[in-house]
């Protein structure tokens, strides 16, 4: 007897993937890689695209992976040029650039199905690394667009497909994506947000540019050109007219002959004031990584998580690292500290010894002419600023040592910084108590929103003089040269310095776009735990705890899962009509008893039942000659024929069984 | 791991009777539905769920809300995946078994007939140690090769043949059993050496395979015969071509292959020499009958009479 036991067999199921796959993967990588190229050194960014690009030309020469000696050296520089640029490979700048060049050494060793599920995973959490550096709705759309490469490389794994295409390759993807959509968009609204972190959050590593505490001549201009949204203020009823609309951010006593500073004064009670009009609105502001929250004009109150300061300046008790929304009511009319103490009033007349002479002389000169009439000198001021030749530019000629003097009287070109500024030391030259204020003003008011978009370059500086008996009084000098500056704003002022990119049509165009930007910043991005509890409102739940969330989200889910379900199940009857609706005389004769047996063809089927059901043997005669003739006698059955042959079958009724 | 796994398997077969429900063969067409799909997911896509949480969880520690949108979109995705793993076998129709020969010992080929009404993609099909891949068209059939090792001779029993797919992610593994009531039969394997049924000079002189030289008829011409066949007087007389026939003199040995003369071998190995005869005599182009104590089959050649002389060894007892 001969009895062989049979020769192991290797599977089938190949180890290496193929080319397509390979060329998938390379597209997911190379799609992190431009992802992350803003924010990696320039230098490790075309190190990485060059390695990518080798390794991707390499492997379709010839398959396998790259020798251990070739690789391992490059993980050591890469570990080494991650630490000498940042210093550590903690954090996030550092980990992300650590992240992707390990992406694409891992592309160096790919070579089986594994290697390329492993890499996709790890594409995906680089792309998600990226949100951690804007998460921006057009950054966020972008990640999405790279879920699609990675989706197509592991469907691409799997073996015996049709020929791909373009179209087959990615629109799977996308479907599934937007099918999955719904559901992750109940899972976002309901997975509960952490109200303090597990640990520790991210340090900001960049400084972004904003308002600062000091003012100095430089300063302001990288302000005026950044037109990225500082903050959107929704007003309770109509928005206050445009000259009106200013956001007092700090106020500076300081001056040390060239810049501005402001100082904390922590125990000094907020000054005094007599509000007039007053008008109620909410701000939502990008992060600063700073404490001061602009304020509309002059604040009554600080809103949670933030106090009111001597100036009634708002500074939060934490740094705004995150997008911040607050309420807030301001009187746009008021009377600020009808009395001045004399140690404020000092404050506010000292200058530093040996700056500006010619300015000081001019201050004196004007106090003689006027006498005590503190109006008189700041009407001289502006009527001087108005009349003697000033010029509104974003780029002045730079300034001497006596910078105000060189203002004044030579150079004369400058912006809001320049004549605020100058408009102080002239004010307290003449022995007006005076002090900068830095802030914004105007802004750009969506109708379609219904709320007010400030820029960044919508950054202004004015000044307050305190006059007796009226307090502070808020003096733009800017507006006496460039009345536009505040009636139309920054942009309106800076007509024809602005590069081309910031020109008005843009503008426009940016304006109304960031519509969507203020939408997706507060449905999305300032989706916070407080936001969370409040959902149910309108179902008349007052505050959504965390059990309750979850509970939803457990239910909702169920609920998804069950129209998926129900999705998944469901069997269209594709095909033959015809066949259809004998399937279902079929199913109706086979509830009495008369099952069609797999053997049997119609016409004996339906004379058996006809034999079965004697009362309807010429109904079931006439069903029987109908379905013959429809399916035999043409190549295509007549659509009427096959109309009233379908009635007939519904509205058979099977009456009686003699058996 | 594998071991223990299949004990495990053999075990739930045992005593889960919603598992051993199929384990009962089924007569053909198998239709898969959901009663009888099974999903979990695969090892990937439990690691891909760990990342999705390990990414969930520094989304909502950074209160990164664009991040945690887009991780939900990957999560709701990937079970939406299982949906399209489970459908990809829902539905599927085992329509045929057509199995090839082979001796014992060899491996039979077995073609699978698969149809469906939507498209598939990425299925595939374990018999034993062998899987193979194939893909359906929408409304179309497919026929998927797969070869099954044999032992020994006579009816074998098809295996439980396992439809799988991970399509379209790799993160879930949908699976269904089938167990189709259908057997193929396994030829004896021959001996590998022995005495020839004949002594050599026996045929020697019957070695003439083409046509005899004696002229048996005049017949219709039909189109290929040679033109030097062709009887041009006797056509003359007719409307038609005609066409001398030659008669095919007894050219091939007779090999009369008998169970009756194999004394003193045991049964195997009676079987195993025939086999190898009805080898030798089909290469040889002989013709050659077989007689069997169940069965005689008469004289004849070609591939259809060595199917069939080789089918009823296959089947003795």
């Amino acid at each position: 007897m001969h009895a062989m036991t049979p020769p192991p067999r290797k599977s089938r199921v190949a180890s290496v993937v193929d080319t397509r796959a390979f060329d998938l993967l390379s597209l997911t990588i190379a799609f992190v890689l431009g992802l992350h190229a803003m924010h990696l050194p320039w230098w490790l960014g075309i190190a990485l695209a060059l390695i990518l690009g080798w390794r991707w030309w390499q492997r379709r020469q010839r398959t396998g992976r790259v020798p251990r000696w070739f690789k391992l050296p490059l993980l050591v520089l890469l570990v080494l040029a991650v630490i000498a640029h940042y210093g550590s490979i903690f954090g996030r700048a550092p980990g992300v650039a650590l992240a992707v060049g390990l992406l694409i050494l891992k592309l160096l060793e790919t070579e089986s199905a594994r290697d390329v599920r492993v890499g996709i995973s790890f594409a995906c959490f680089a792309l998600m690394a990226a949100l951690l550096f804007d998460q921006g709705l057009i950054a966020t759309l972008v990640v999405a667009l790279g879920l699609l490469p990675a989706l197509a490389t592991l469907r691409a794994l799997e073996p015996a497909q049709a020929p791909a295409t373009l179209q087959r390759t990615l629109l799977p993807g996308l479907g599934l994506l937007l099918s999955a959509l719904p559901l992750a968009l109940l899972a976002f609204l309901l997975v509960p947000r952490l109200s303090s972190p597990l640990w520790g959050a991210p340090s900001p590593n960049e400084a972004r540019t904003g308002l600062s505490e000091s003012m100095s001549p430089s300063g302001f201009t990288d302000l005026l050109t950044d037109d990225r949204p500082a903050m959107r203020v929704s007003f309770d009823g109509a928005p206050p007219p445009a000259n009106l609309r200013y956001f007092r951010a700090y106020v500076m006593w300081n001056y040390d002959g060239s810049s501005w500073s402001y100082a904390d004064v922590v125990n000094h009670a907020p000054a005094e004031l007599k509000a007039i009009g007053i008008v109620g609105y909410r701000i939502s502001m990008e992060p600063t990584h700073q404490h001061v929250l602009p304020m509309l004009d002059m604040p009554l109150g600080a809103p949670t998580g933030a106090t009111l300061r001597a100036d009634r300046v708002v500074m939060a008790d934490k740094a705004v690292n995150d997008p911040l929304t607050y309420t807030a009511q301001s009187a746009i009319q008021y009377r600020l500290q009808p009395e001045l103490g004399v140690r404020a009033r000092n404050l506010g007349l000292s200058l530093p010894v040996g700056f500006n002479p010619r300015t000081l002389a001019l201050g004196q000169q004007w106090r003689q002419r006027y006498g005590s009439d503190d109006a008189a000198i700041v009407q001289a001021a502006l009527t001087l600023f108005h009349d003697g030749g000033f010029r509104y530019t974003l780029a002045p000629a730079p300034l001497g040592h006596d910078a105000m003097d060189d203002f004044l009287f030579n150079t004369r070109e400058g912006f809001c910084e320049h004549y605020s500024s100058a408009f102080t030391v002239l004010m307290r030259d003449a022995g007006i108590p005076a002090r900068v204020v830095t802030g914004y003003q105007g802004g750009y008011w969506s109708k379609y929103g219904n709320y007010l978009l400030v820029r960044y370059s919508d950054a202004h500086a004015w000044s307050e003089v305190w006059l007796a008996e009226r307090g502070w009084v808020r003096v733009d000098p800017t507006a006496a040269v460039r009345p536009q500056r505040v009636s139309l704003g920054a942009a309106a002022a800076a007509d024809g310095q602005l590069p081309w990119y910031e020109s008005r049509w843009l503008q426009s165009l940016r304006n109304h776009w960031d519509i969507v930007n203020r939408w997706w910043g507060q449905g999305v991005i300032g989706f916070d735990t407080l936001r969370q509890h409040g959902l149910l409102t309108p179902f008349g739940i007052r505050d959504v705890d965390t059990a309750t969330l979850g509970v939803l989200l457990a239910i909702s889910s169920m609920l998804f899962i069950a129209i998926g379900l129900a999705w998944a199940l469901l069997r269209r009857q594709v095909g033959d009509p015809l066949r259809a609706a004998l399937h279902e005389l079929e199913r109706k004769l086979a509830r009495k008893g008369i099952v069609r047996r797999p053997s049997e063809g119609p016409q004996h089927y339906l004379s058996r039942a006809a034999r079965a059901l004697p009362g309807q043997r010429d109904e079931l005669a006439t069903l029987m000659r109908c379905y013959l003739e429809l399916r035999y006698a043409h190549d295509e059955p007549p659509p009427e024929s096959l109309r009233d042959f379908r009635r007939t079958v519904r509205d058979f009724r099977v009456v009686r069984v003699v058996k | 791991m594998r071991g223990t796994l299949q004990r495990v398997q053999t075990w739930a077969e045992r005593r889960l009777p919603a598992l051993t429900r199929y384990r009962r063969l089924e007569s053909l067409p198998i239709e898969l539905h959901r009663r009888r799909i099974y999903i979990v997911p695969t090892g990937f896509g439990i690691g891909f769920s760990l990342l999705l949480l390990v990414m969930m969880v520094g989304a909502l520690n950074y209160a990164n809300n664009a991040a945690l949108l887009l991780t939900c979109l990957l999560g709701a995705a990937s079970a939406a995946s299982m949906l399209v793993a489970f459908r990809s076998l829902d539905g599927l129709r085992l329509s045929h078994v057509r199995a090839g020969h082979a001796v014992a010992g060899q491996p039979i080929e077995l073609m699978l007939e698969f149809d469906s009404h939507r498209g598939r993609s990425a299925i595939r099909v374990d018999a034993g140690h062998d899987s193979t891949a194939f893909a359906i068209d929408a409304g179309g059939s497919t026929q998927v090769k797969i070869a099954l090792p044999t032992v020994r001779r006579g009816w074998q029993p098809l295996p439980r043949l396992r439809l799988w797919s991970s399509w379209p992610l790799g993160l879930f593994r949908a699976w269904s059993w089938l167990y189709p009531e259908q057997s193929v039969l396994v030829w004896p394997q021959p001996e590998t050496a022995g005495p020839p049924p004949y002594a050599a000079a026996d045929d020697a002189r019957h070695m003439r395979l083409h046509q005899g030289d004696e002229l048996a008829a005049l017949r219709d011409y039909r189109a290929g015969d040679p033109q030097r066949h062709i009887a041009w007087k006797a056509s003359a007389r007719h409307t038609n071509l005609l066409v001398k026939d030659f008669e095919q003199p007894q050219s091939r040995p007779q090999w009369q292959l008998d169970w009756r003369q194999l004394h003193g071998l045991d049964h195997e190995a009676r079987i195993a020499r025939l086999a190898r005869w009805l080898g030798e005599a089909q290469s040889q182009r002989h013709n050659y009958s077989l007689w069997l104590p169940s069965n005689e089959i008469a004289s004849g050649n070609g591939p259809l009479h060595y199917a069939r002389c080789m089918s009823a060894l296959a089947c003795m007892p």
